[in-house]
């Protein structure tokens, strides 16, 4: 018998991007920006100011106007959907055994949340408070349009 | 010296000691008899300093001699007789009656996640073939200086000390909910085993242990519900240890 180390081979794993490693550093990131996202969201609208009477048409009106909230809105939007959708992914995969079952809650999973994040995009960047309405319709508008 | 010991504890015996009946229900299986487990309950007189595999023998010696179960050592260090006892993860050897709340029944049944053969014995080989997945042998591929032995210092020895600990009792394992669901996910002990070669200084392999665990059935899949940090008759921190594995991953070496 020979002296040399026995290695048993080293076994072979698809290459290619390790998505459940990723998932999971993504949890961890994305999970202390929102942290920081949340309340400072919640901070602004009822804190600072008026607080919580603050809060009205005309409040959110102004803030999806300015890029920095929409910007603020959007990253909240994507990293809390994202975030979610993936804890129920883990959850469907950690209870759900059948394997079709599985299969169908993962896919509207994934249908749902790529629908509320191209609805929620939209409305942050194309919301218009005082849209052009047709003659004879302006008292559909919230009270401050005709100031602008 | 023994004579002296032998007085004192008959003299304390009466006073300290005193029985009192306790109920166990035990889920029963008889692969030969039964389409479904059972609950069985047995009456055992019993002493506070007990402990619940005491229990067990009792009731095989003495009423059902029928009842299966696996123990070998019986004092904590061979990690068979493993069981749930009123729904937690314990060995059976190292629960004593006095630390149970005996004014209720005691619930002992087989560990979950693994296949039920009969009583308390369950099939542990899914168990041990997830344990070989992770090599867990000394693979040193350098010769040691001056041709005699790996010297390691005590800091060294002590990054990995805790998982040493490990006598494979699968508490831990088939306390975790992903096993239960998953039998593919490695679970605990494999992981708290790799974990024990990887942070060794002496060996070399540990690159190919982490991409083991690097799966999709490896180390993310834990969920950090640190049931099998409480359910470890050892007192391992095997959530941590799963966590440091998950570390290593990331960084690409221990």
């Amino acid at each position: 018998m020979t002296t040399s180390t026995a290695t048993i081979a080293r076994p072979t794993r698809r290459r290619g991007i390790n998505w459940e490693k990723w998932g999971w550093i993504y949890m961890r990131v994305s999970g202390v920006i929102l942290v920081v996202l949340i309340f400072g969201h919640l901070f602004t609208n009822l804190m600072t100011g008026e607080g919580i009477k603050a809060i009205d048409f005309a409040f959110v009106g102004g803030k999806l106007s300015d890029p920095f909230w929409q910007w603020w809105d959007v990253a909240m939007l994507w990293l809390a959907l994202i975030h979610g959708a993936n804890g129920m992914r883990t959850i469907v995969n950690d209870y759900v055994s059948s394997r079709s079952v599985n299969l169908a809650l993962k896919w509207a999973l994934l249908v749902s949340t790529v629908l509320l994040i191209v609805l929620g995009t939209l409305v942050v960047f194309t919301f218009d408070p005082c849209p052009v309405v047709a003659p004879g319709s302006e008292h559909l508008l919230a009270s401050f349009c005709g100031a602008l | 010296m023994s004579t002296a010991m032998a007085t004192a504890a008959v003299d304390s015996a009466p006073t300290e000691l005193q029985a009192f009946t306790v109920t166990l229900i035990i889920r029963r299986f008889d692969p030969e008899v039964d389409e479904e487990p059972r609950w069985q309950d047995f009456d055992v007189e019993l002493y506070g300093t007990d402990r619940v595999l005491d229990a067990l023998h009792k009731i095989k010696w003495e009423q059902d001699g029928s009842l299966a179960f696996r123990r070998s050592c019986a004092h904590g260090i061979c990690g068979s007789d493993a069981m749930r006892i009123n729904g937690r993860n314990r060995l059976a050897c190292k629960t004593l009656i006095k630390d149970l709340d005996i004014s209720q029944p005691i619930y002992v049944e087989a560990i979950k996640g693994l296949p039920l053969e009969k009583d308390l014995i369950v099939d542990m080989e899914p168990f041990f073939e997830s344990f070989r997945q992770v090599q867990p042998f000394l693979q040193a591929s350098s010769k040691p200086k001056d041709g005699k032995e790996r010297k390691q210092s005590v800091e060294q020895r002590e990054r990995f000390d805790d998982t040493t600990k490990c006598i494979l009792c699968a508490a831990c394992t088939s306390s975790c909910p992903v096993f239960w669901t998953d039998g593919q996910y490695f679970g605990p002990a494999a992981i708290v085993n790799a974990h024990r070669f990887i942070f060794d200084s002496r060996d070399d392999a540990a690159q190919v242990r982490l991409d083991i665990l690097n799966d999709k059935e490896g180390v993310w899949r834990c969920r950090t519900t640190f049931n099998c940090t409480d359910a470890c008759p050892r007192g391992i921190q095997v959530t941590q240890a799963i966590a440091e594995v998950k570390q290593a991953i990331m960084r690409g070496k221990p």
